[in-house]
């Protein structure tokens, strides 16, 4: 019995080379998807990485929701028909400027703020900031009482009503407890990127979406990121969000 | 003083006899022993089958803590590798189409009156496409065939 095996060498290499093909189909020079580094088998994650998305508005087109999709199938959770209640780790949001009559539309999901306020609410110490910036729930201990979800200004988490059932080996996710984006923390462990950031470059051919180490100055979204001036959602609240926003 | 001796002698053989008794009482009680079905693949577990019946609660508890919070992967205890190795199909258990650990950790979660929860959330079914390793019916068959011999017996062994 090899207990290495679901992160072996041969997959993390299928991994990085599928990263690495995805991040150079899109143009000589430009590269959107930048791959992640795989750690070690046994090593934690380390805070000289601070992980991040640069979503740009305005390749984002309202009609498309490929990025909702993705996050769904590859994390499992899925509607009841029941919108206030339905979890809801990634949400499309378009936008009307009534007096100009423009439109915009962008995908919203935790943002994985620096300074998370629902990691200061939580009773229990389940609402977490990994050492590499990614805002997680430890549902081993979260009991569910929903204080993170109204401390979030960005409506990002959701609660699962429902008994779940065919979970992703992956994902694990059960009835009573709290939920959101995890960056794909799964993916990127093992060197991959976002389902969301690989489903707009590839199915959607937008790369509207673009993930990559905010604290690493020659990374492809750094390097992006110091071109031109990008949006932060509600930065005067100081969280200090890991996810940018071009074009708002 | 005799009289004394003697009783003590009487009261010192009535205790023996109830300390040695007794066990054979309850080995004829209406519990069975449980019988936990055969792994799915593999020989040998991670740690010798003693050590993973008495801690595996710890090894598991506390890997999940360091995956979790601190985002180390690969270690040696995981979940899902319970799940690879020990999921077996069952008839009772839809239709015997999955693969579930109920006939592997239920057997002796339930004679123990252990009540987990690790799957109110971890999916404990996988896929019966690897079956090569053992087909169906001989999977069906470890499992109504009362499993393990040495964890009945309780003695020691290898992963069976």
């Amino acid at each position: 019995m090899n207990s290495s095996k679901p992160f072996d060498a041969a997959k993390r290499r299928l991994l990085s080379g599928a990263a690495a093909v995805a991040g150079m189909a899109i143009a000589p020079g430009v590269t959107l998807i930048a791959p992640a580094e795989a750690r070690k088998a046994g090593e934690a994650a380390s805070d000289k990485v601070r992980w991040g998305l640069l979503i740009d508005a305005n390749k984002c087109d309202a009609g498309c929701d490929d990025c909702v999709v993705a996050c769904r199938t590859e994390n499992g959770w899925q509607g009841h028909d029941r919108p206030a209640t339905d979890p809801q780790w990634i949400r499309k949001v378009n936008l009307k400027d009534n007096k100009t009559g423009a439109t915009l539309s962008l995908p919203v999901m935790c943002q994985h703020c620096e300074n998370p306020p629902c990691v200061d609410v939580c009773p229990t110490g389940a609402s977490m900031r990994r050492a590499d910036g990614i805002v997680l729930v430890d549902r081993h201990i979260c009991i569910g009482c929903r204080y993170c979800m109204m401390a979030c200004p960005y409506k990002a988490r959701s609660f699962v009503h429902e008994n779940t059932s065919g979970q992703k080996p992956h994902m694990p996710r059960g009835k009573g407890t709290v939920e959101s984006c995890t960056l794909c923390a799964h993916r990127i462990d093992v060197g991959g990127t976002p389902a969301c950031v690989e489903a707009c470059g590839q199915k959607a051919g937008k790369e509207a979406m673009m993930f990559g180490d905010l604290n690493d100055p020659n990374s492809a979204i750094s390097k992006e990121l110091a071109k031109r001036a990008t949006t932060r959602l509600r930065a005067d609240l100081g969280l200090v969000p890991g996810v940018h926003y071009r074009g708002l | 003083m005799i009289h004394l001796k003697g009783l003590l002698g009487i009261l010192f053989a009535a205790v023996m006899v109830m300390t040695i008794a007794a066990p054979a009482a309850m080995a004829d009680s209406t519990v069975p022993l449980p019988s936990p079905a055969k792994a799915f693949k593999g020989k040998q577990c991670v740690e010798p089958a003693d050590v993973m019946r008495r801690q595996h609660m710890t090894f598991l508890n506390h890997q999940r803590d360091e995956t979790m919070r601190q985002g180390i992967r690969g270690n040696k205890y995981s979940l899902q590798q319970c799940i690879n190795c020990h999921a077996t199909a069952d008839p009772k258990i839809m239709g015997g189409t999955v693969r579930t650990l109920q006939p592997f950790c239920g057997e002796c979660h339930e004679y123990a009156a252990v009540n987990i929860d690790c799957f109110a959330c971890h999916n404990p079914t996988a896929p019966l496409e690897t079956s090569e390793n053992m087909p169906l019916d001989k999977m069906i068959a470890a499992h109504l065939g009362q499993g393990n011999p040495d964890v009945s017996s309780g003695k020691a062994g290898g992963a069976q």
